[in-house]
């Protein structure tokens, strides 16, 4: 069988599994038979490549496989999925039977005519994926990495680092007779150092990534700076006092305290909680849930990012959408299903982790617009409060709004000053009142390095954050010090 | 062409790594199916079914070693997976702790543990809806404040595992788990409070009843409305079950010899040492019949046993996989897990603190003013240093009674002082999952609020 007219990816996956385009419009056919709105089969190849550091040398390599297809099919508000990793016409024949079960009987065989097309776009071209590159240069990056690590500070006694490469490739084919498919590359550096020092120990964790190739990490000497970092975060928790606990004045740094508004912001803006009503933002689009200087954007589209994708895995181009402008809530994010059970536009942004998981509304790269203020003059606005340049994770139960998210790096401030490292703080609030307490907001805007990854329903998928430096009057700091 | 067996791909990639150079090397291959359903409001939401099939091949050449794996189980994918396998192996730096355990460490036998009900290879998607309706009314007509629901879903799985090591180990068992969840929503006032409730079991036949799990997710919804922040003081805090197996998730990671050998954990160095009161006693057990936790062998091929963690509250044993144990100069405890595109690394199989004979209402009657956590939100657990702080709501205590339900809290200590804190430990343990604990009440810690 050849199949060398069509546009890669379609090639890749009708020669890998014996396929046709005229079997895949059969199947997606027969799929919307009974009373479905909608059906899609999904194609999935993922090469992950990994390797780790620890005692001073690379003792481990990994690399997995993984390939198979899912098939969706949705009615009303119900969805069948089967899915297998043992594609073949028959099996995807199998695979529609069981997740049509969920339809209607009656309905018409219907015909699709599926034509292959590629994306308008690529935010990730590269002349050599990270995949490609030779292992003899993955493992030297990493010995590099402990060797800097060890020569920054004697006090750092380990340095524990984890270089995880992806390239994967995806097919969509709907009832809407979309036929895109996308490669995706991904690459991903992380340092974590272990200082000790008179007895006491502390660790220090930094890094970075995208869509990019290799070289991304060496450009500029990227991955020494991730490495330093990590070192320097830990050297100074060597000397972090205990957290303060209480309300106070918050000021965040810029770049990855953006996370604050992925947890408290974006999941409650969700279009499945919002069809449902469950969320603490449910039916307040065009209400004041922010400060006027406030303005968020979920974004897939910028080049390069961790959080970007040229379609979403329905095969919808992704796009930025304004989710609160100048205080006010615009928008959901949505995908197929939800976007139709609300009656309004799909954002591209239904994703899944893999082809043995169904698509659900999630954020891609979520940021707010920088303001006017210079970031010093914000941090010389507060008298007594904490500033958080690094964290951890976050949290959110999106139905009372409340959020949780804990700061690696922090530091006192005292009379418009930074002074004492903290140690690890919790920062906990309510998402739809955090952004109405924002009284400054900075001219920084920064991109996080390429690190996030959000879980939702038991799926991982990568993500991006950013933030301008903000003040934030009144933000619950959960430490020790009372 | 008949499909080979699961044993003899294994038998097939272990002389396929011998003949690409592999001084030694391992097999899993797992294979499974599963099926997953939601009704939510009444109405059917998902079905999902699906059969998966995976295998990781780790080779050793001499001390260097790697792991490949796959879902594409031809004669090519294979062939070409023993050759990616080595020539990974060749560019990692030798290791002299790495290798497969000493063949004399190896079970010779494998118990028969019940970790496998066939009645959950024929559950029809129509049963399990069923059961999910039956759960989601009863929370919905638990309680007039129950006004949405964010459904109930019921899982089911079976799985085998087929493990061959180069050293002449196979052994394979199969397993199976399934689960009922009911996530109701309620409101008053406008607010709106979502809480859930749940059953896991490796049987089917053990699953609570449907319409329980609804009525406790709904009570524990109700009881979240009108919940308020309290300002920040420093009183004791009473863990209900699953938020203390959370406190033994903690232990059981900085008791693990992977985090002892990194030098990430806060009990380092501790052995032997009191970091309990006296009738605290954790145990490690991966032969309790029916378990969650609990397996025949580990992945390395070794017998699970039930290791004495702590007793009478001195630290009396960490758990190890081989390597770890052979980097601090140790014995595995036969605690090696596997995913199947990884390498073995310790993981708890059972771990539990022993019940105590406090039941928890004597517990919550004995704190003048306190907090009743049940739930905790967030990663602000420091591994190294034992530093907690992690996003806390539930009931406040006073005068030794539930008052008011509160939240947007904090609490914050140390989890080694914690330990030690503990006061009172529960006489309610049941093994909801492979972690788990009964009430704990510990002494003191900070609670930030207002």
């Amino acid at each position: 069988m050849s199949n060398t007219t069509l546009p890669e990816p379609a090639r890749f996956f009708l020669d890998r599994f014996a396929l046709t385009e005229n079997a895949l419009g059969e199947t997606i056919g027969s799929a919307i038979a009974r009373r479905a709105d909608y059906a899609d089969l999904y194609f999935e190849f993922t090469v992950q490549e990994s390797f780790s550091l620890e005692d001073g040398i690379v003792k481990k390599a990994f690399k997995n496989v993984s390939q198979g297809a899912g098939v969706r099919v949705v009615a009303g508000d119900k969805t069948g999925y089967a899915h297998s990793d043992d594609v073949t016409i028959d099996t995807l024949r199998l695979a529609t039977r069981t997740a049509q079960a969920i339809a209607d009987e009656g309905g018409e065989n219907r015909s699709v005519a599926v034509r292959p097309s590629s994306p308008s776009r690529d935010l990730y071209a590269l002349a050599t994926p990270p995949i490609a590159t030779g292992l003899d240069a993955k493992i030297a990056l990493l010995n590099q990495v402990d060797i800097t690590a060890r020569r920054h500070d004697p006090r750092i006694t380990n340095v524990l680092a984890g270089l995880g490469v992806e390239q994967k490739i995806i097919l969509v084919v709907n009832s809407a007779g979309v036929f895109v498919g996308d490669v995706q590359p991904l690459v991903r550096l992380n340092v974590t150092c272990i200082a000790e020092e008179n007895g006491v120990r502390q660790q220090g964790t930094y890094g970075g990534g995208g869509r990019v190739e290799f070289a991304f990490l060496t450009e500029g000497d990227r991955y020494l700076r991730f490495t330093r970092t990590a070192a320097e975060h830990a050297l100074r928790n060597l000397r972090a006092v205990d957290a303060p606990a209480g309300t106070m004045t918050v000021v965040l740094g810029p770049g990855w305290p953006g996370v604050l508004l992925h947890e408290a912001i974006g999941h409650g803006l969700e279009g499945d909680f919002n069809r449902k009503q469950v969320s603490a933002f449910s039916g307040r689009i065009g209400e004041q849930v922010a400060s006027p200087l406030c303005t968020v954007v979920d974004d897939g589209t910028i080049p390069n990012r961790r959080g970007s994708i040229n379609c979403d895995d329905e095969g919808t181009p992704t796009g930025r959408t304004v989710l609160i402008e100048k205080g006010i809530l615009r928008g959901y994010l949505q995908d197929r299903l939800n976007a139709r059970l609300m009656g309004l536009p799909t954002t591209g942004n239904g994703r899944r982790e893999s082809f043995a998981h169904i698509p659900m509304p999630r954020m891609t790269n979520t940021f707010m617009l920088a303001g006017d203020e210079a970031p010093e003059d914000i941090i010389r606005s507060v008298s007594k409060g904490l500033y958080c340049a690094y964290f951890g994770g976050g949290q959110v139960d999106i139905t009372n709004g409340k959020f949780v998210f804990s700061a690696t790096e922090a530091y006192l401030i005292e009379d418009g000053q930074l002074t004492h490292p903290v140690k690890g703080a919790t920062l906990v609030g309510n998402g739809p009142d955090v952004l109405t307490r924002v009284s400054m907001v900075g001219s920084d805007l920064q991109l996080d390095e390429g690190i996030g990854t959000c879980g939702k329903d038991g799926q991982s998928v990568p993500v991006g954050v950013g933030l301008p430096t903000i003040r934030v009057d009144g933000l619950t700091v959960g430490g020790t010090q009372a | 062409m008949s499909t080979p067996s699961l044993e003899e791909i294994a038998a097939r990639l272990l002389q396929g790594a011998r003949a690409h150079g592999a001084s030694a090397a391992d097999v899993v291959v797992a294979e499974g199916d599963s099926l997953a359903v939601g009704v939510r409001l009444g109405e059917v939401e998902k079905v999902k079914r699906s059969r998966g099939k995976h295998l990781g091949l780790r080779v050793f050449v001499g001390e260097r070693s790697a792991v490949t794996s796959t879902a594409d189980f031809s004669r090519e994918a294979l062939a070409g997976l023993a050759a990616d396998a080595v020539a990974l192996a060749r560019v990692t730096a030798p290791d002299p702790y790495s290798g497969l355990p000493a063949a004399s460490d190896l079970t010779t036998q494998v118990p028969e543990l019940d970790l496998y009900d066939p009645a959950l290879e024929t559950v029809t998607a129509e049963q399990a809806l069923q059961w999910c309706k039956e759960a989601e009314a009863a929370a919905r007509e638990a309680d007039a404040r129950i006004t949405n629901s964010e459904g109930a879903e019921f899982d089911a799985g079976t799985n085998r595992i087929v493990y061959a090591t180069s050293h002449g180990f196979t052994g394979e068992y199969r397993s199976s788990s399934c689960s009922l969840w009911a996530v109701p929503v309620a409101s008053q006032n406008g607010t709106m409070q979502r809480d859930y409730w749940y059953s896991s079991q490796r049987h089917l036949a053990q699953l609570d009843a449907p319409a329980a799990i609804g009525r406790i997710a709904a009570a524990r919804a109700v009881r979240r409305l009108g919940a308020r922040p309290v300002p920040t003081c420093e009183v004791p805090v009473v863990f209900d079950p699953e938020m203390a197996a959370s406190l033994l998730g903690h232990l059981a990671g900085a008791v693990s010899g992977d985090a002892l050998y990194k030098g990430t954990s806060f009990l380092l160095g501790r052995l032997g040492e009191a970091i309990a009161p006296s009738f605290v006693n954790v145990y490690d057990d991966g032969t309790l019949p029916g378990a969650l936790g609990s397996k025949p062998f580990d992945a390395e091929g070794l017998a699970t046993r039930r290791t004495p963690v702590v007793e009478g509250g001195i630290l009396r044993s960490y758990l190890f996989d081989s390597y770890s144990a052979r980097k601090l100069d140790s014995r595995s405890t036969g605690n090696a897990a596997r995913s199947v595109a990884g390498s073995p690394h310790v993981s708890p199989t059972n771990f539990f603190l022993d019940a105590g004979t406090t039941t928890p209402e004597e517990i919550i009657a004995s704190v003048g003013s306190g907090l009743y956590v049940t739930e905790l939100m967030g990663f602000g657990v420091n591994p190294v240093t034992g530093d907690y702080s992690r996003g806390a709501s539930g009931i406040w205590i006073e005068n030794g009674e539930l008052a008011f339900p509160v939240e947007e809290l904090t609490i914050a200590g140390n989890l080694l002082a914690m330990f030690r804190a503990i006061e009172v430990v529960g006489n309610d343990l049941t093994r909801r999952r492979s972690v788990s604990a009964p009430t704990v009440k510990i002494a003191k810690l900070t609670v930030a609020g207002t």
